[in-house]
């Protein structure tokens, strides 16, 4: 049943193929946790400014995407993105056929669908600071940059650590839904592997071993990160 | 007016609609088995995980550690896909339940909101403050009694926002069953994508329909916090 011998590193198993779809995994889910964090500062922002259209904008977006299933949303960027990219490009005056590849497309669609549950954690995390540290540091004469990079910042991190780190244990297991586009990462070599062995439980498995490994690991790594985080305030 | 409507009756969205409605009632089968089952196996498994009793605690928290930690897709594919290769299990009565992609999609789905809500079900129970559950004891009320009319009603009520998340959650995971050639609305919208060549249209209709279905479901649960949660109303 379980076949440990197709699992040996070099030509014989498929040890370090999984090791590279291991990798892959991560770099989609960092990349994409990444531009999802960068996404969500821009939804935020644009939910706390006082004007209607951005935060209706930022409202349906965050609504939208999060009342959809993920698959959709893939689905949707993976085979609807080139034909939205190569539209803006004609508006440029570049008329030749684009094609992304498969790891930004992965990180686009795995990013919009994080962003939208970051957003949610920064803005009760940003809304948790008490307005009046924000007015001292105006009566100081800081500017607003320096207001969100020295006052808001530092705050809203350790507020939101362990919000962002149940978003980024999400954002890793939605990666496993990339493998429709064709990326290699953990579930795509699963399938490949026992499509060509013809045992799928041995590497179905292996693969859901991977997962709880990486999940595992990150969740040690954020509970430091919070602790370091939370030095001076009692937990 | 009237080329107006012509149009919108003819436009590909407008068709696409109609042909994706019909994958509606698939979607709705697998939420009406696995949601019941999975809430009636939750309560089970959260009272198992607060229980006295280690071993029947420990087994549970590392099933719980285990489905939390590996994505519904994974849990998909090993009973569809992984299960079915296996030679006993293939000859054995299960066969008949694993050989369809509906019940495999319902074993999964079960399992995987089983987990999330004993893990939910178990912070509700918890959070009963030890003065009712002693009160209870006091008036005399048995071990089930006290289950029945103090610890669970508490518990559900409590929790119910959470549990609403899950439910929401398991709306949107009932998409990954079409993976498994099961023909539901994502599945629908993704033959109509490979016949048409129009992603966009096909998956709009599919997203429509799964918004109108998240809607009624948080309707439910707002109509359920606002029965069960009387003291919390804002006006009375």
């Amino acid at each position: 049943m379980f076949k440990f011998e197709k699992l040996v590193f070099g030509d014989a198993g498929w040890g370090d193929e999984f090791l590279i779809a291991t990798l892959m995994t991560l770099l989609v889910s960092i990349l994409s946790m990444g531009l999802g964090l960068f996404l969500a500062i821009i939804t935020v922002w644009a939910k706390i400014i006082q004007n209607r259209i951005t935060r209706f904008i930022a409202n349906f977006y965050t609504t939208v995407i999060r009342g959809v299933p993920e698959l959709l949303v893939i689905y949707l960027i993976f085979f609807g993105g080139n034909a939205v990219v190569m539209s803006v490009a004609k508006v440029f005056g570049y008329n030749k056929y684009i094609e992304l590849n498969a790891l930004t497309i992965a990180t686009i669609a795995i990013a919009v669908i994080s962003a939208t549950y970051s957003s949610e954690v920064l803005r009760a995390s940003y809304l948790a600071i008490s307005k009046g540290q924000i007015e001292a540091a105006r009566a100081l004469g800081m500017n607003k940059f320096s207001i969100f990079f020295k006052v808001i910042s530092p705050q809203v991190i350790r507020h939101a650590l362990p919000g962002i780190g149940n978003v980024w244990q999400i954002t890793l297991k939605d990666t496993s839904l990339i493998s429709v586009t064709g990326l290699v990462e953990i579930m795509r070599q699963s399938r490949i592997s026992s499509n060509v062995e013809h045992s799928p439980l041995t590497f179905l498995i292996t693969a859901a071993i991977l997962y709880l490994c990486l999940t595992t690991i990150s969740g040690r790594v954020f509970k430091t990160l919070e602790v370091n985080y939370s030095k001076g305030f009692s937990t | 007016m009237i080329e107006l409507l012509n149009s919108i009756q003819n436009s590909l969205i407008y068709k696409n609609f109609f042909l994706v409605l019909s994958g509606l009632d698939n979607t709705i089968l697998l939420l009406l088995i696995s949601l019941p089952l999975g809430f009636v196996l939750a309560l089970l498994f959260a009272l198992g995980r607060v229980s006295k009793i280690t071993l029947l605690s420990r087994t549970i928290a590392s099933y719980i550690f285990i489905i939390r930690g590996t994505p519904l897709l994974v849990q998909i594919y090993l009973i569809y896909f992984g299960l079915g290769s296996v030679k006993f299990i293939r000859e054995s009565f299960l066969w008949y339940a694993l050989k369809e992609p509906f019940w495999c999609g319902v074993i999964a789905l079960t399992i995987n909101t089983v987990a999330y809500g004993a893990e939910i079900f178990r912070g509700g129970i918890q959070s009963i403050e030890k003065s009712q559950v002693e009160s209870g004891l006091s008036l005399g009320f048995g071990k089930f009694l006290l289950l029945r009319k103090i610890i669970l009603p508490i518990a559900i009520r409590k929790v119910l926002p959470s549990y609403g998340n899950e439910l929401i959650l398991m709306v949107k995971a009932t998409s990954l069953v079409s993976l498994t050639t099961y023909m539901e609305m994502t599945g629908i919208a993704r033959k109509i994508m490979a016949k048409t060549f129009a992603p966009v249209e096909a998956f709009i209709a599919a997203g429509i329909l799964y918004l109108f279905l998240n809607f009624l479901m948080v309707q439910f649960v707002k109509y359920l916090e606002w029965k069960y949660n009387p003291h919390l109303r804002l006006n009375n």
